[in-house]
């Protein structure tokens, strides 16, 4: 394919939508689907053509509201419609699409602080266009940055253009993308590997999986570009096998982008050679970590190893190798069509762009969102997020996962980014953000994601494989009402010491949510400890409950 | 001339000396195979000696795959889908199509929470304990229904019926807290709700014996 077909393809594409006057679009993303999209679809199809209306249903990606689905989107006026189960769907035809007025009770305000505060550069298609449809992708200007990149840039052009945009690793880290670009184009190798870290493993977490799921030609056409960048000819998508969907599509993306020859042999007519496979997970959290990650890919236990050396020296099968997360190669073609300074001059100077989270736990608006960075926390959890549920009062916000903290209400005007959360002992990670209220306990929380790397631990250092399961016997004993002041203590020594001495992140990050929690909810785990004296007088140290 | 046909006998000797090496070993492989035949199970031209015809469907993936290691995880995947679990038989059998020692095999299939050792229920109800799904009450849920079920998260009703499965995160978060039951995703779960889901369950597959 040359870059005239390319744009030949886009025009036709163009043109094929115009002649479908009713283009109606469902989300076709995970939570939608669980809560009915199918059903929704045949009926619009149905009722579509009972009323011999020519019209076009079909599936995108995540639309972003994923607490309200199925969600239903006409294109002709940009009208959402929320929970549309098989009657709402065939009112819609009726009363919408016929005579124009829409469906009341169904609408969703698309003036609202959850639409009108964000802003879209990951998410830009997603809800927007065909997720199964390479065409349509097309159609939106997909593959111009990777022919751009191909016929007007040169390798280290490409790599200048994405250290100068400021971009920076979205799996959670913040490494400088184009410095980790360059890296390994300097490395000296006849064979280098782009690989795809698609393993979503964080609890909360489903910001790649929409990405996936919505857009899939995205992160195809960053890798391409990667690989060209670095001079690779080969690529592999890690996803995690509990995205059966996410899985399906990419692997058909990869078959329209290799029937169109935007994949394979030549691309574009310039020297440039690259495929992509794909390697699916088996359900390890470790395999996150990058060198765990490699192993697995090369079909072994996912343990990882000391570095350096680094995968951007030495990674698969002893190659170097660039490791980068969804997220950050769906950023790549925006940045090579629209420019580095555009993208700079988005977000806060030290960390630009976008940023994607997944909205859960109890508030009003769940679902997903990308917001510019430097937002601050309380236009995220109470403009987009709508505040807590019910009105009672918010608590915190744990972000990152297993891996994360806990950001308590006194620092919600924080703005959201690499730098600020990292001061109050969080870290932005791959983008869950969990809103807790009052009925949520910090001891149980802490206890929880203990309990989580204590089970996930790949057990080959034993700070990580003996501590976690000891400080999760302590933060038992906590909740239970049976430790001391001692107890406390030594809890705090066992974190510090899993967290300096930890082989891999995993480790390293595990005691995170215990200390964020101990930090600022310390009057929690006070409330429940007893005074020893009293506890042996009152006889409980013999067995007897001390509840009764 | 004369350096001409030191080559050529270089050239023979070596390639005579790679034959005898390659076939030796080749032969001690067959050799070997003949041995164990009779104990383990071993991948034939015929596939596996029992004549069960869903190996066909193994060896399949495994030449897809150019039965190499590093495709292991592949393989075990696929082997999965074929027949359930993974029995012991099995990881032998995979473990020499891609001529990779049992240990690294075995050593693989337990170390991803995705694979089964065991056979699983006749249902399955894999409730998410992800974090959004934590905050909303996913603790309770697993209470009532670890009662009911009179086993625990991760293990089989004795009779066989409902596997009660864990999951880390389905990435259903909206619609917390989630289960999966039979691959249908149930969602704004409540305890009562989920143990009336395994009771309708119970009580198809009585209706069935009846």
């Amino acid at each position: 394919m040359t870059v005239e077909e390319l744009r030949e393809l886009a025009e036709k594409e163009k043109a094929r939508q115009q002649e479908h006057k009713n283009r109606i679009m469902y989300c076709s993303a995970a939570g939608c689907n669980s809560c009915g999209a199918d059903a929704t679809k045949a009926a619009l199809t149905k009722s579509l053509k009972e009323k011999g209306l020519d019209g076009e249903v079909l599936g995108t990606g995540c639309m972003g509201l994923c607490g309200e689905g199925p969600l239903v989107k006409l294109q002709s006026d940009e009208t959402l419609y929320q929970r549309v189960d098989e009657v709402a769907a065939k009112r819609i035809v009726e009363e919408h699409i016929l005579k124009g007025t829409k469906v009341k009770e169904n609408l969703v305000d698309t003036a609202s602080p959850f639409f009108s505060s964000q802003l879209k550069i990951v998410l830009e298609n997603c809800g927007k266009i065909n997720a199964e449809s390479i065409e349509e992708y097309i159609a939106v200007g997909g593959y111009d940055a990777l022919a751009k990149a191909l016929t007007e840039l040169q390798p280290t052009e490409v790599i200048e253009e994405i250290r100068k945009s400021g971009l920076r690793g979205r799996g959670g880290a913040g490494y400088p993308t184009g410095l980790k670009w360059g890296i390994v184009h300097k490395a000296k190798s006849e064979q280098k590997y782009v690989i795809c870290n698609a393993d979503e493993g964080d609890p909360g977490a489903f910001m790649d999986r929409s990405v996936l799921e919505g857009d899939p030609h995205r992160i195809l056409e960053g890798m391409a570009i990667a690989g060209y960048a670095i001079g690779a000819n080969q690529g592999f998508i890690y996803i995690r096998a509990e995205y059966p969907l996410a899985i399906e599509r990419l692997k058909l993306a990869i078959k329209q982008a290799e029937r169109l020859g935007l994949l394979g042999n030549r691309i574009f007519e310039s020297q440039f050679n690259f495929r992509i496979d794909l390697r699916i997970g088996a359900g390890a959290f470790v395999c996150g970590e990058e060198t765990a990650l490699l192993r697995s890919i090369e079909g072994r236990r996912g343990r990882p190893r000391p570095r350096p050396p680094y995968p951007s020296e030495r990674g698969l099968w002893g190659m170097p190798t660039l490791i980068n997360n969804v997220e950050t190669y769906a950023n790549i073609a925006p940045i090579i069509v629209r420019g580095s300074a555009w993208f700079a001059s988005i977000g806060t100077p030290k960390s630009a762009g976008t940023k994607v989270f997944a909205l859960a736990g109890n508030i009003k608006n769940t679902g997903l969102i990308e917001v510019p960075m430097g937002i601050p926390l309380r236009k995220v959890i109470f403009d987009i997020g709508g505040g807590t549920l019910d009105g009672t009062e918010f608590k915190a916000a744990q972000t990152g996962g297993p891996s994360g903290g806990c950001i308590p209400k006194e620092y919600l005007d924080l703005p959201v980014d690499y730098e600020s959360l990292a001061t109050v002992g969080s870290i932005m990670g791959s983008g869950g953000m969990i809103v807790m209220d009052s009925t949520s306990n910090m001891v149980e929380v802490a206890k929880y994601f203990m309990e989580f790397c204590k089970d996930e631990s790949c057990g080959k250092c034993i700070p990580c494989r003996v501590g976690t399961v000891h400080i999760h016997g302590l933060l038992d004993k906590i909740s239970k009402g049976e430790a001391t002041k001692d107890d406390v203590a030594l809890l705090e020594e066992l974190c510090a010491m899993v967290m300096k001495t930890s082989l891999c992140g995993l480790g390293q990050n595990a005691p995170n949510p215990v200390i964020s929690t101990l930090r600022y909810f310390h009057k929690e785990y006070d409330r429940v400890l007893i005074d020893p004296i009293t506890f042996v007088s009152s006889g409980a140290a013999k067995g007897e409950s001390i509840h009764t | 001339m004369r350096h001409g046909f030191e080559g050529w006998k270089k050239y023979l000797l070596n390639a005579f000396v790679y034959a005898e090496i390659h076939s030796r070993g080749s032969f001690r492989r067959n050799q070997n195979i003949f041995n164990f035949m009779s104990q383990q199970p071993t991948p034939t031209k015929n596939g596996h000696p029992s004549g069960d015809n869903r190996f066909k469907l193994l060896d399949r993936s495994i030449t897809k795959n150019h039965s190499r290691g590093d495709a292991l995880i592949e393989v075990l995947h696929a082997a999965q889908g074929i027949f359930g679990f993974l029995e012991n038989d099995l990881l032998v059998y995979i473990a020499r199509s891609l001529k990779l020692p049992l240990s690294t095999v075995y050593g693989v299939a337990t170390f991803y929470h995705f694979f089964r050792l065991k056979p699983k229920g006749e249902h399955t109800f894999v409730l998410c304990m992800g974090t959004a799904c934590y905050v909303k009450g996913a603790a309770v849920i697993q209470k009532s229904v670890e009662e009911h079920c009179k086993c625990k998260l991760g293990e089989t009703t004795a009779d066989n019926k409902i596997s009660l499965i864990q999951a880390r995160c389905v990435g259903s978060c909206g619609l917390a807290p989630v289960a999966v039951l039979d691959d249908n995703v149930a969602g704004k779960l409540t305890p009562e709700n989920a143990v009336l889901r395994i009771k309708q369950w119970q009580l198809e597959t009585e209706q069935v014996t009846a």
